[in-house]
């Protein structure tokens, strides 16, 4: 993970693909959203999706779930690099997120983050704050989600 | 911002809303049920620390959410549930509380959400829903826009969570289910 430092705007990262199973979709929507359409074909079926339909929550949750494995495979090169790696802080939040397609059960959703913004924090000297857009694109190439992420990273020379 | 629901002591808090401006015959709740101003406050849901370590190894895999010693030293300072399980338990409160016997038919997204302070393990969470628009649908005349206000706290009253989404609900008399 680099510092604040060394990123630049517009830099793109490819975070790789999850396909969302059946199985997978079910078992994430029986926690946390049980509505019909996530857990029953028959449901999906006749809902405004038109399929077994993974709820957005989980696949906000995949699109972190890449995002930290991108990060981890990133800090593994720089420390085989000698270089130092950066710790980056939790995100403060998000906004415009849109779930613009269905992620229906069998698509494989490729994920991509596009760094938008960045600005030294005012209340927080060792840090900066990064915006940058996530997506997620279908196995047809249709854009099925995209959020603008915020997120605190630390500044090269400060001890976090 | 005026939400009556924030100002219940917590000893008040209740499995379930009063949902006193819904019809109790109703099994259904329609577009027509949502109105401007406080819904209601749901919960508390108790988090444990295995659920957060479980959801966190799965899909936020981050020191700061499974490792004790890790998350002393981070932002957070000690360990802390992943923003995204946050909002999952969130739906599953919307889910319990009046989603589930709602004719949603989806979401298309968020427009703001703020993870304003972690939660813990152990954290006993509240949510506290506010209708703050209602509109019907230009594109899909037989449904209605509904935004919400979520926020979500601690035992202590702290806000750990507060987000905007609207969920669109269909009109009263085109409910198919």
């Amino acid at each position: 993970m680099h510092f604040f430092e060394d990123i630049k705007i517009g830099e793109r990262r490819e975070l790789g693909s999850f396909t969302f199973t059946a199985e997978a979709i079910k078992t994430f929507a029986a926690k946390f959203d049980p509505q019909r359409f996530h857990l029953d074909e028959e449901e999906g079926r006749k809902s405004l999706f038109g399929g077994l339909a993974a709820s957005g929550w989980h696949v906000g949750s995949v699109c972190m779930k890449l995002l930290v494995a991108h990060g981890q495979r990133e800090a593994s090169e720089m420390t085989a690099r000698g270089e130092a790696v950066a710790v980056w802080g939790p995100s403060p939040g998000f906004r415009d997120l849109r779930w613009i397609k269905p992620v229906l059960a069998g698509d494989t959703i490729s994920f991509a983050s596009e760094v938008e913004t960045l600005r030294a924090s005012s209340s927080r000297p060792a840090w900066g704050i990064l915006e940058a857009r996530h997506s997620g694109t279908n196995q047809r190439g249709e854009a099925v989600f995209s959020m603008l992420a915020t997120a605190f990273v630390p500044r090269r020379n400060s001890n976090t | 911002m005026r939400v009556d629901g924030l100002r219940l002591p917590q000893s008040t808090a209740t499995i379930g809303p009063p949902l006193c401006r819904m019809s109790p015959a109703m099994n259904t709740l329609v577009f027509e049920d949502f109105k401007p101003g406080p819904l209601g406050r749901f919960g508390p849901r108790h988090v444990s620390a295995e659920e957060i370590r479980s959801f966190a190894a799965e899909f936020d895999p981050q020191p700061m959410h499974l490792d004790e010693a890790a998350a002393s030293h981070s932002m957070l300072k000690g360990l802390a549930g992943s923003g995204w399980h946050l909002c999952s338990i969130t739906m599953r409160m919307m889910f319990d509380g009046f989603i589930g016997r709602t004719a949603s038919l989806g979401s298309p997204g968020v427009n703001e959400l703020r993870w304003l302070a972690p939660f813990r393990p152990g954290d006993d969470i509240t949510l506290d829903v506010e209708v703050t628009e209602a509109r019907v649908s230009r594109s899909r005349p037989t449904a209605g826009i509904v935004m919400f206000k979520m926020v979500t706290r601690n035992a202590s009253g702290q806000v750990l969570c507060e987000m905007i989404s609207p969920i669109i609900v269909q009109r009263r008399g085109e409910a198919a289910t």
